[in-house]
Protein backbone atom coordinates (compact mmCIF):
# COMPACT_ATOMS: atom_id res chain seq x y z
CA UNK A 1 0.00 0.00 0.00
CA UNK A 2 1.32 3.38 -1.03
CA UNK A 3 1.29 6.28 1.34
CA UNK A 4 3.70 8.78 -0.17
CA UNK A 5 1.82 11.67 1.43
CA UNK A 6 3.08 10.81 4.91
CA UNK A 7 6.71 10.86 3.66
CA UNK A 8 6.70 14.33 2.12
CA UNK A 9 8.43 17.27 3.75
CA UNK A 10 6.01 18.89 6.18
CA UNK A 11 6.10 22.47 4.93
CA UNK A 12 5.59 21.54 1.29
CA UNK A 13 2.69 19.25 2.12
CA UNK A 14 1.17 21.96 4.35
CA UNK A 15 1.41 24.54 1.56
CA UNK A 16 -0.25 22.12 -0.82
CA UNK A 17 -3.13 21.53 1.61
CA UNK A 18 -3.60 25.29 1.96
CA UNK A 19 -3.56 25.58 -1.84
CA UNK A 20 -6.16 22.78 -1.99
CA UNK A 21 -8.54 24.87 0.06
CA UNK A 22 -7.83 28.02 -1.97
CA UNK A 23 -8.26 26.08 -5.23
CA UNK A 24 -11.64 24.86 -4.00
CA UNK A 25 -12.87 28.44 -3.60
CA UNK A 26 -11.31 29.72 -6.82
CA UNK A 27 -13.03 26.89 -8.70
CA UNK A 28 -16.29 27.93 -7.07
CA UNK A 29 -15.87 31.57 -8.16
CA UNK A 30 -14.96 30.48 -11.67
CA UNK A 31 -18.33 28.77 -11.92
CA UNK A 32 -20.44 31.38 -10.16
CA UNK A 33 -20.39 34.89 -11.63
CA UNK A 34 -22.95 36.23 -9.10
CA UNK A 35 -20.41 35.50 -6.36
CA UNK A 36 -17.73 37.48 -8.22
CA UNK A 37 -20.16 40.33 -8.83
CA UNK A 38 -21.09 40.36 -5.15
CA UNK A 39 -17.41 40.81 -4.25
CA UNK A 40 -17.30 44.13 -6.11
CA UNK A 41 -20.88 45.25 -5.64
CA UNK A 42 -20.74 46.88 -2.19
CA UNK A 43 -17.33 48.55 -2.47
CA UNK A 44 -18.30 50.05 -5.84
CA UNK A 45 -21.73 51.12 -4.54
CA UNK A 46 -20.19 52.71 -1.45
CA UNK A 47 -17.68 54.52 -3.59
CA UNK A 48 -20.42 55.86 -5.89
CA UNK A 49 -22.60 57.15 -3.03
CA UNK A 50 -19.78 58.68 -1.02
CA UNK A 51 -18.03 59.88 -4.14
CA UNK A 52 -21.01 61.99 -5.19
CA UNK A 53 -21.38 63.32 -1.63
CA UNK A 54 -17.70 64.21 -1.78
CA UNK A 55 -18.04 65.92 -5.17
CA UNK A 56 -20.83 68.06 -3.80
CA UNK A 57 -18.83 68.96 -0.67
CA UNK A 58 -15.75 69.75 -2.71
CA UNK A 59 -17.62 71.98 -5.15
CA UNK A 60 -15.95 75.05 -3.63
CA UNK A 61 -18.64 76.78 -1.65
CA UNK A 62 -17.45 75.32 1.60
CA UNK A 63 -13.76 76.28 1.68
CA UNK A 64 -11.89 73.51 3.45
CA UNK A 65 -14.48 71.02 2.33
CA UNK A 66 -12.21 69.71 -0.41
CA UNK A 67 -9.80 68.32 2.13
CA UNK A 68 -12.67 66.86 4.12
CA UNK A 69 -13.97 65.22 1.00
CA UNK A 70 -10.63 63.45 0.53
CA UNK A 71 -10.84 62.20 4.09
CA UNK A 72 -14.28 60.77 3.40
CA UNK A 73 -13.18 58.91 0.29
CA UNK A 74 -10.02 57.63 1.99
CA UNK A 75 -12.11 56.44 4.91
CA UNK A 76 -14.57 54.64 2.68
CA UNK A 77 -11.84 52.88 0.70
CA UNK A 78 -9.73 51.84 3.67
CA UNK A 79 -12.70 50.69 5.74
CA UNK A 80 -13.76 48.49 2.82
CA UNK A 81 -10.41 46.70 3.20
CA UNK A 82 -11.27 45.70 6.77
CA UNK A 83 -14.86 44.80 5.86
CA UNK A 84 -13.90 42.69 2.82
CA UNK A 85 -11.06 41.04 4.72
CA UNK A 86 -13.37 39.93 7.52
CA UNK A 87 -16.17 38.86 5.17
CA UNK A 88 -13.76 37.11 2.81
CA UNK A 89 -12.54 34.89 5.64
CA UNK A 90 -15.92 34.27 7.30
CA UNK A 91 -17.89 33.69 4.11
CA UNK A 92 -15.30 31.26 2.74
CA UNK A 93 -15.78 29.24 5.95
CA UNK A 94 -19.56 29.50 5.57
CA UNK A 95 -19.30 28.22 1.98
CA UNK A 96 -18.05 24.93 3.43
CA UNK A 97 -21.06 24.76 5.74
CA UNK A 98 -23.52 25.63 2.97
CA UNK A 99 -22.10 22.94 0.71
CA UNK A 100 -22.19 20.39 3.60
CA UNK A 101 -18.51 19.75 2.93
CA UNK A 102 -17.03 20.48 6.37
CA UNK A 103 -17.10 16.81 7.38
CA UNK A 104 -14.79 15.95 4.50
CA UNK A 105 -12.51 18.88 5.24
CA UNK A 106 -12.16 18.01 8.92
CA UNK A 107 -11.36 14.33 8.28
CA UNK A 108 -8.65 15.26 5.81
CA UNK A 109 -5.09 15.92 7.03
CA UNK A 110 -5.75 19.69 6.83
CA UNK A 111 -4.68 21.13 10.20
CA UNK A 112 -6.77 23.91 11.81
CA UNK A 113 -3.89 26.37 11.27
CA UNK A 114 -3.82 25.42 7.57
CA UNK A 115 -7.57 25.92 7.36
CA UNK A 116 -7.04 29.39 8.81
CA UNK A 117 -4.18 30.07 6.36
CA UNK A 118 -6.40 29.03 3.43
CA UNK A 119 -9.22 31.28 4.62
CA UNK A 120 -6.75 34.17 5.02
CA UNK A 121 -5.49 33.63 1.47
CA UNK A 122 -9.09 33.68 0.19
CA UNK A 123 -9.67 36.84 2.19
CA UNK A 124 -6.74 38.58 0.46
CA UNK A 125 -8.03 37.52 -2.96
CA UNK A 126 -11.52 38.79 -2.13
CA UNK A 127 -10.15 42.10 -0.85
CA UNK A 128 -8.15 42.68 -4.04
CA UNK A 129 -11.05 41.72 -6.33
CA UNK A 130 -13.53 43.74 -4.28
CA UNK A 131 -11.60 46.92 -3.50
CA UNK A 132 -9.51 47.39 -6.67
CA UNK A 133 -12.52 48.35 -8.85
CA UNK A 134 -13.64 50.85 -6.18
CA UNK A 135 -10.15 52.40 -6.17
CA UNK A 136 -10.16 52.70 -9.94
CA UNK A 137 -13.61 54.27 -9.79
CA UNK A 138 -12.46 56.80 -7.18
CA UNK A 139 -9.58 57.76 -9.43
CA UNK A 140 -11.62 57.84 -12.67
CA UNK A 141 -14.70 59.66 -11.38
CA UNK A 142 -13.44 61.81 -8.53
CA UNK A 143 -9.69 62.10 -9.23
CA UNK A 144 -8.97 60.65 -5.81
CA UNK A 145 -5.90 58.44 -5.70
CA UNK A 146 -5.52 56.60 -2.40
CA UNK A 147 -1.81 56.06 -3.09
CA UNK A 148 -1.28 59.84 -3.10
CA UNK A 149 -0.84 59.38 0.67
CA UNK A 150 2.44 57.66 -0.11
CA UNK A 151 3.77 54.15 0.59
CA UNK A 152 2.31 54.31 4.10
CA UNK A 153 -1.05 53.40 2.58
CA UNK A 154 0.27 49.84 2.10
CA UNK A 155 0.85 49.64 5.87
CA UNK A 156 -2.71 50.93 6.43
CA UNK A 157 -4.04 48.22 4.12
CA UNK A 158 -2.11 45.49 5.93
CA UNK A 159 -3.15 46.72 9.39
CA UNK A 160 -6.83 46.71 8.38
CA UNK A 161 -6.49 43.33 6.67
CA UNK A 162 -5.12 41.88 9.93
CA UNK A 163 -7.92 43.46 11.93
CA UNK A 164 -10.45 41.89 9.54
CA UNK A 165 -8.88 38.47 10.15
CA UNK A 166 -9.00 38.91 13.92
CA UNK A 167 -12.72 39.76 13.78
CA UNK A 168 -13.32 36.90 11.33
CA UNK A 169 -11.63 34.41 13.68
CA UNK A 170 -14.05 35.60 16.38
CA UNK A 171 -17.04 35.22 14.04
CA UNK A 172 -15.90 31.75 12.94
CA UNK A 173 -15.52 30.76 16.59
CA UNK A 174 -19.12 31.82 17.20
CA UNK A 175 -20.23 29.77 14.18
CA UNK A 176 -18.37 26.76 15.60
CA UNK A 177 -20.09 27.38 18.94
CA UNK A 178 -23.62 28.24 17.78
CA UNK A 179 -23.75 26.70 14.29
CA UNK A 180 -24.91 28.35 11.09
CA UNK A 181 -27.46 30.29 13.19
CA UNK A 182 -24.60 32.69 13.92
CA UNK A 183 -23.88 33.28 10.24
CA UNK A 184 -25.61 36.70 10.17
CA UNK A 185 -22.64 37.95 12.22
CA UNK A 186 -20.43 37.43 9.19
CA UNK A 187 -22.17 40.37 7.53
CA UNK A 188 -22.94 42.57 10.48
CA UNK A 189 -20.28 42.44 13.16
CA UNK A 190 -17.74 44.81 11.63
CA UNK A 191 -20.42 47.33 10.67
CA UNK A 192 -21.18 47.45 14.40
CA UNK A 193 -17.59 48.55 15.04
CA UNK A 194 -17.75 51.42 12.52
CA UNK A 195 -18.81 54.13 15.05
CA UNK A 196 -15.83 53.30 17.29
CA UNK A 197 -13.28 52.90 14.53
CA UNK A 198 -12.92 56.64 13.83
CA UNK A 199 -13.32 56.04 10.12
CA UNK A 200 -14.86 59.43 9.27
CA UNK A 201 -14.02 61.52 12.35
CA UNK A 202 -11.17 61.64 14.89
CA UNK A 203 -11.26 59.70 18.14
CA UNK A 204 -11.42 63.04 20.02
CA UNK A 205 -14.98 63.55 18.72
CA UNK A 206 -16.16 60.54 20.74
CA UNK A 207 -17.25 60.96 24.37
CA UNK A 208 -14.31 60.59 26.76
CA UNK A 209 -15.56 57.29 28.17
CA UNK A 210 -15.76 55.81 24.68
CA UNK A 211 -12.32 56.86 23.54
CA UNK A 212 -10.44 53.98 25.24
CA UNK A 213 -12.76 51.56 23.39
CA UNK A 214 -11.87 53.22 20.08
CA UNK A 215 -8.17 53.26 20.89
CA UNK A 216 -8.27 49.51 21.59
CA UNK A 217 -9.19 48.96 17.94
CA UNK A 218 -6.41 48.92 15.32
CA UNK A 219 -8.72 50.69 12.86
CA UNK A 220 -8.92 53.87 14.98
CA UNK A 221 -5.12 54.21 14.80
CA UNK A 222 -5.08 53.53 11.08
CA UNK A 223 -7.64 56.27 10.42
CA UNK A 224 -5.88 58.71 12.73
CA UNK A 225 -2.78 57.92 10.69
CA UNK A 226 -4.67 58.44 7.44
CA UNK A 227 -5.84 61.88 8.59
CA UNK A 228 -2.29 62.80 9.56
CA UNK A 229 -1.08 61.74 6.11
CA UNK A 230 -3.81 63.60 4.24
CA UNK A 231 -3.98 66.77 6.36
CA UNK A 232 -0.37 67.19 7.46
CA UNK A 233 1.51 65.09 4.94
CA UNK A 234 3.13 63.17 7.83
CA UNK A 235 3.40 59.54 8.79
CA UNK A 236 2.06 59.12 12.33
CA UNK A 237 4.42 56.33 13.26
CA UNK A 238 3.08 55.99 16.79
CA UNK A 239 -0.42 55.32 15.45
CA UNK A 240 0.93 52.84 12.92
CA UNK A 241 2.92 51.02 15.60
CA UNK A 242 -0.15 50.96 17.88
CA UNK A 243 -2.29 49.57 15.05
CA UNK A 244 0.12 46.68 14.40
CA UNK A 245 0.64 45.96 18.10
CA UNK A 246 -3.13 45.82 18.62
CA UNK A 247 -3.50 43.63 15.53
CA UNK A 248 -0.96 41.19 16.98
CA UNK A 249 -2.75 41.13 20.33
CA UNK A 250 -6.23 40.70 18.84
CA UNK A 251 -5.05 38.05 16.38
CA UNK A 252 -3.35 36.06 19.14
CA UNK A 253 -6.45 36.28 21.34
CA UNK A 254 -8.89 35.37 18.56
CA UNK A 255 -6.67 32.52 17.30
CA UNK A 256 -6.72 31.12 20.83
CA UNK A 257 -10.52 31.49 21.01
CA UNK A 258 -10.84 29.79 17.60
CA UNK A 259 -8.69 26.82 18.64
CA UNK A 260 -10.61 26.51 21.92
CA UNK A 261 -13.94 26.51 20.08
CA UNK A 262 -12.65 24.07 17.47
CA UNK A 263 -11.63 21.66 20.22
CA UNK A 264 -14.93 22.22 22.07
CA UNK A 265 -16.82 21.44 18.84
CA UNK A 266 -14.89 18.16 18.60
CA UNK A 267 -15.91 17.32 22.17
CA UNK A 268 -19.59 18.21 21.64
CA UNK A 269 -19.79 16.48 18.27
CA UNK A 270 -20.73 19.78 16.62
CA UNK A 271 -18.49 19.13 13.62
CA UNK A 272 -20.90 16.36 12.61
CA UNK A 273 -23.89 18.68 12.20
CA UNK A 274 -22.60 22.22 12.17
CA UNK A 275 -24.97 23.21 9.36
CA UNK A 276 -27.97 22.92 11.63
CA UNK B 1 4.65 -6.84 12.90
CA UNK B 2 2.23 -4.27 11.48
CA UNK B 3 -0.06 -2.60 14.00
CA UNK B 4 -3.75 -3.38 13.51
CA UNK B 5 -5.91 -1.22 11.25
CA UNK B 6 -7.96 -0.10 14.26
CA UNK B 7 -7.49 -0.64 17.96
CA UNK B 8 -10.31 0.67 20.14
CA UNK B 9 -9.90 0.37 23.89
CA UNK B 10 -12.85 0.99 26.23
CA UNK B 11 -14.04 3.75 23.91
CA UNK B 12 -16.78 5.76 25.57
CA UNK B 13 -18.70 8.85 24.48
CA UNK B 14 -21.11 10.64 26.73
CA UNK B 15 -22.67 13.78 25.17
CA UNK B 16 -24.26 14.86 28.46
CA UNK B 17 -23.49 13.90 32.02
CA UNK B 18 -27.13 13.09 32.75
CA UNK B 19 -27.67 10.95 29.65
CA UNK B 20 -26.62 7.35 28.99
CA UNK B 21 -23.43 7.06 26.94
CA UNK B 22 -23.84 6.99 23.16
CA UNK B 23 -20.90 4.56 23.05
CA UNK B 24 -20.07 2.56 26.12
CA UNK B 25 -16.65 0.94 26.68
CA UNK B 26 -16.33 -0.26 23.09
CA UNK B 27 -13.24 -2.40 22.53
CA UNK B 28 -12.12 -4.20 19.40
CA UNK B 29 -9.05 -4.87 17.31
CA UNK B 30 -9.56 -4.87 13.56
CA UNK B 31 -6.66 -6.52 11.72
CA UNK B 32 -5.08 -5.18 8.54
CA UNK B 33 -6.70 -6.16 5.28
CA UNK B 34 -10.00 -7.14 6.88
CA UNK B 35 -13.50 -5.91 6.03
CA UNK B 36 -15.61 -5.44 9.10
CA UNK B 37 -19.20 -4.34 9.50
CA UNK B 38 -20.69 -2.13 12.16
CA UNK B 39 -24.33 -3.06 12.61
CA UNK B 40 -26.99 -1.66 14.86
CA UNK B 41 -30.31 0.11 14.87
CA UNK B 42 -30.77 3.85 14.86
CA UNK B 43 -29.06 5.34 17.91
CA UNK B 44 -26.93 2.25 18.50
CA UNK B 45 -23.75 4.33 18.33
CA UNK B 46 -22.45 3.61 14.81
CA UNK B 47 -22.07 7.23 13.70
CA UNK B 48 -20.54 8.24 17.03
CA UNK B 49 -18.07 5.36 16.77
CA UNK B 50 -17.06 6.28 13.22
CA UNK B 51 -16.71 9.96 14.20
CA UNK B 52 -14.35 8.98 17.04
CA UNK B 53 -12.34 6.73 14.72
CA UNK B 54 -11.96 9.70 12.35
CA UNK B 55 -10.96 12.12 15.09
CA UNK B 56 -14.06 14.28 14.41
CA UNK B 57 -15.24 13.57 17.92
CA UNK B 58 -13.19 13.40 21.10
CA UNK B 59 -14.00 10.33 23.25
CA UNK B 60 -15.06 10.91 26.86
CA UNK B 61 -12.68 8.12 27.78
CA UNK B 62 -10.84 5.27 26.15
CA UNK B 63 -8.42 5.24 23.27
CA UNK B 64 -8.35 4.83 19.50
CA UNK B 65 -5.21 3.82 17.63
CA UNK B 66 -5.49 3.85 13.83
CA UNK B 67 -2.71 2.28 11.73
CA UNK B 68 -0.44 2.62 14.76
CA UNK B 69 -1.24 6.31 15.36
CA UNK B 70 -2.91 7.34 18.61
CA UNK B 71 -5.80 9.55 17.48
CA UNK B 72 -5.55 11.71 20.59
CA UNK B 73 -1.96 12.75 19.86
CA UNK B 74 -1.21 12.00 16.25
CA UNK B 75 -4.45 12.08 14.32
CA UNK B 76 -3.21 13.93 11.24
CA UNK B 77 -0.63 11.21 10.50
CA UNK B 78 -3.46 8.66 10.58
CA UNK B 79 -5.83 10.86 8.56
CA UNK B 80 -3.32 11.06 5.70
CA UNK B 81 -3.42 7.26 5.44
CA UNK B 82 -7.16 6.72 5.72
CA UNK B 83 -10.31 8.10 4.12
CA UNK B 84 -14.03 8.24 4.57
CA UNK B 85 -17.19 8.31 2.52
CA UNK B 86 -20.74 9.00 3.57
CA UNK B 87 -23.84 9.88 1.57
CA UNK B 88 -24.69 12.34 4.34
CA UNK B 89 -21.68 14.56 3.66
CA UNK B 90 -21.72 16.22 0.26
CA UNK B 91 -19.06 17.44 -2.11
CA UNK B 92 -19.38 21.04 -3.32
CA UNK B 93 -22.15 20.95 -5.93
CA UNK B 94 -20.90 23.73 -8.18
CA UNK B 95 -17.45 22.25 -8.62
CA UNK B 96 -16.97 19.74 -11.41
CA UNK B 97 -16.10 16.14 -10.55
CA UNK B 98 -12.48 16.75 -11.61
CA UNK B 99 -12.24 19.95 -9.53
CA UNK B 100 -13.62 18.16 -6.48
CA UNK B 101 -11.13 15.33 -6.87
CA UNK B 102 -8.31 17.82 -7.43
CA UNK B 103 -9.19 19.63 -4.18
CA UNK B 104 -8.91 16.39 -2.22
CA UNK B 105 -5.77 15.33 -4.10
CA UNK B 106 -4.21 18.57 -2.81
CA UNK B 107 -5.58 18.15 0.72
CA UNK B 108 -4.12 14.63 0.87
CA UNK B 109 -0.93 15.72 -0.93
CA UNK B 110 -1.35 13.01 -3.55
CA UNK B 111 1.65 12.74 -5.89
CA UNK B 112 0.88 12.93 -9.63
CA UNK B 113 -2.65 14.02 -8.85
CA UNK B 114 -3.89 14.26 -12.45
CA UNK B 115 -2.74 10.73 -13.19
CA UNK B 116 -4.42 9.42 -10.04
CA UNK B 117 -7.68 11.22 -10.92
CA UNK B 118 -7.65 9.78 -14.44
CA UNK B 119 -6.93 6.32 -13.02
CA UNK B 120 -9.82 6.52 -10.54
CA UNK B 121 -12.13 7.98 -13.17
CA UNK B 122 -11.39 5.03 -15.45
CA UNK B 123 -11.86 2.48 -12.66
CA UNK B 124 -15.12 4.00 -11.40
CA UNK B 125 -16.52 4.85 -14.86
CA UNK B 126 -16.35 8.58 -14.24
CA UNK B 127 -14.25 9.67 -17.21
CA UNK B 128 -17.22 11.12 -19.11
CA UNK B 129 -18.41 12.91 -15.97
CA UNK B 130 -15.20 14.67 -15.01
CA UNK B 131 -16.32 18.06 -16.35
CA UNK B 132 -19.87 17.84 -15.00
CA UNK B 133 -20.78 19.80 -11.83
CA UNK B 134 -21.14 17.37 -8.92
CA UNK B 135 -24.62 18.73 -8.16
CA UNK B 136 -25.94 17.58 -11.54
CA UNK B 137 -25.15 13.90 -11.03
CA UNK B 138 -27.55 11.06 -10.25
CA UNK B 139 -27.41 9.33 -6.86
CA UNK B 140 -25.40 6.45 -8.33
CA UNK B 141 -22.95 8.79 -10.02
CA UNK B 142 -22.55 10.79 -6.78
CA UNK B 143 -21.78 7.59 -4.90
CA UNK B 144 -19.07 6.72 -7.42
CA UNK B 145 -17.60 10.24 -7.11
CA UNK B 146 -17.67 9.97 -3.31
CA UNK B 147 -15.83 6.66 -3.59
CA UNK B 148 -13.26 8.25 -5.91
CA UNK B 149 -12.76 11.02 -3.33
CA UNK B 150 -12.37 8.40 -0.59
CA UNK B 151 -9.76 6.51 -2.63
CA UNK B 152 -7.80 9.46 -3.97
CA UNK B 153 -5.00 9.04 -1.41
CA UNK B 154 -4.83 5.23 -1.77
CA UNK B 155 -6.03 4.79 1.81
CA UNK B 156 -4.87 1.88 3.91
CA UNK B 157 -8.10 2.14 5.90
CA UNK B 158 -11.44 3.07 4.43
CA UNK B 159 -14.42 3.99 6.61
CA UNK B 160 -17.72 3.78 4.76
CA UNK B 161 -21.01 4.96 6.18
CA UNK B 162 -23.95 3.44 4.30
CA UNK B 163 -21.99 3.08 1.04
CA UNK B 164 -25.03 2.04 -1.00
CA UNK B 165 -27.79 4.07 0.66
CA UNK B 166 -30.38 5.34 -1.83
CA UNK B 167 -28.92 3.39 -4.74
CA UNK B 168 -30.96 1.15 -7.02
CA UNK B 169 -30.18 -2.61 -6.64
CA UNK B 170 -28.14 -2.74 -9.85
CA UNK B 171 -25.92 0.22 -8.92
CA UNK B 172 -25.62 -1.00 -5.33
CA UNK B 173 -24.47 -4.40 -6.61
CA UNK B 174 -21.91 -2.72 -8.86
CA UNK B 175 -20.52 -0.74 -5.89
CA UNK B 176 -20.28 -3.87 -3.73
CA UNK B 177 -18.50 -5.82 -6.47
CA UNK B 178 -16.13 -2.94 -6.95
CA UNK B 179 -15.34 -2.74 -3.23
CA UNK B 180 -14.73 -6.49 -3.08
CA UNK B 181 -12.33 -6.29 -6.01
CA UNK B 182 -10.59 -3.19 -4.64
CA UNK B 183 -9.98 -4.78 -1.26
CA UNK B 184 -8.65 -7.97 -2.87
CA UNK B 185 -6.30 -6.00 -5.12
CA UNK B 186 -4.97 -3.50 -2.58
CA UNK B 187 -5.28 -5.15 0.81
CA UNK B 188 -7.08 -2.05 2.10
CA UNK B 189 -8.88 -2.49 5.43
CA UNK B 190 -12.55 -1.50 5.30
CA UNK B 191 -14.95 -0.74 8.13
CA UNK B 192 -18.47 -0.14 6.97
CA UNK B 193 -21.63 0.85 8.75
CA UNK B 194 -24.74 -0.28 6.97
CA UNK B 195 -28.38 -1.14 7.44
CA UNK B 196 -28.28 -3.43 4.44
CA UNK B 197 -27.78 -6.91 5.84
CA UNK B 198 -27.21 -8.48 2.44
CA UNK B 199 -24.40 -6.05 1.86
CA UNK B 200 -22.78 -6.82 5.22
CA UNK B 201 -23.11 -10.58 4.65
CA UNK B 202 -21.48 -10.26 1.27
CA UNK B 203 -18.65 -7.87 2.10
CA UNK B 204 -17.75 -8.37 5.74
CA UNK B 205 -15.69 -11.12 7.30
CA UNK B 206 -16.56 -9.94 10.78
CA UNK B 207 -19.49 -8.02 12.22
CA UNK B 208 -19.79 -5.95 15.39
CA UNK B 209 -23.41 -5.85 16.55
CA UNK B 210 -24.04 -2.63 18.47
CA UNK B 211 -26.91 -1.86 20.78
CA UNK B 212 -27.13 1.15 23.07
CA UNK B 213 -23.48 1.89 22.45
CA UNK B 214 -22.20 -1.54 23.35
CA UNK B 215 -21.01 -4.51 21.35
CA UNK B 216 -23.65 -7.10 22.17
CA UNK B 217 -22.27 -9.74 19.85
CA UNK B 218 -19.71 -10.21 17.14
CA UNK B 219 -18.37 -12.74 14.70
CA UNK B 220 -18.51 -13.68 11.06
CA UNK B 221 -21.98 -13.43 9.45
CA UNK B 222 -22.09 -17.24 9.17
CA UNK B 223 -21.07 -17.72 12.82
CA UNK B 224 -23.72 -15.22 13.99
CA UNK B 225 -26.42 -16.92 11.94
CA UNK B 226 -25.44 -20.27 13.35
CA UNK B 227 -25.30 -18.93 16.89
CA UNK B 228 -28.82 -17.52 16.66
CA UNK B 229 -30.15 -20.36 14.55
CA UNK B 230 -31.18 -18.02 11.79
CA UNK B 231 -31.01 -18.23 8.01
CA UNK B 232 -29.77 -14.72 7.42
CA UNK B 233 -28.19 -11.77 9.14
CA UNK B 234 -31.37 -9.71 9.03
CA UNK B 235 -33.08 -12.15 11.39
CA UNK B 236 -30.06 -12.04 13.69
CA UNK B 237 -30.22 -8.24 13.61
CA UNK B 238 -33.94 -8.31 14.54
CA UNK B 239 -33.30 -10.78 17.38
CA UNK B 240 -30.67 -8.47 18.81
CA UNK B 241 -32.62 -5.26 18.21
CA UNK B 242 -35.71 -6.72 19.89
CA UNK B 243 -33.78 -8.09 22.82
CA UNK B 244 -34.13 -11.80 22.02
CA UNK B 245 -30.88 -13.29 23.18
CA UNK B 246 -29.15 -16.14 21.45
CA UNK B 247 -30.14 -18.73 24.08
CA UNK B 248 -33.80 -17.82 23.71
CA UNK B 249 -33.82 -18.09 19.94
CA UNK B 250 -31.42 -21.01 19.48
CA UNK B 251 -33.19 -24.27 18.59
Amino acid sequence: MNHDASRRPGARAALRRVWGLVYRHLALYRRSWPRVLELMYWPVLQMLVWGFVTSWLASGRYGAAEVGAGLLLGGVLLWEVALRSQMGFSISFLEEIWSRNLGHIFVSPLRPRELVAGLMAMSVIRVVVGVAPAMLLAWALYHFGIFAMGPVVVAFFIALLLMGWAVALGVTSLILRYGAGAEALAWSVLFGLTPFSAVFYPVSVLPAWLQPVALALPAAHVFEGMRAALLEGQVAWHHLAAAFALDAAWLALMAWVFLQQFQAARVRGALLNIGE
Amino acid sequence: MQPPAILAEALTKRYRDDAPPAVDRLSFTMPRGATWGLLGGNGAGKTTTIAMLLGLLVPSSGRVVVLGHDMARDRFAALARMNFSSPYIALPHRLSVAENLRVYAHLYDVPQAERRIAELAAQLQLTDLLDRPAGQLSAGQKTRVALAKALVNRPELLLLDEPTASLDPDTADWVRSWLERYRAETGCSILLASHNMGEVERLCGHVLMLKQGRVVDQGSPAALQERYGRDDLEEVFLDIARGRNREAVAP
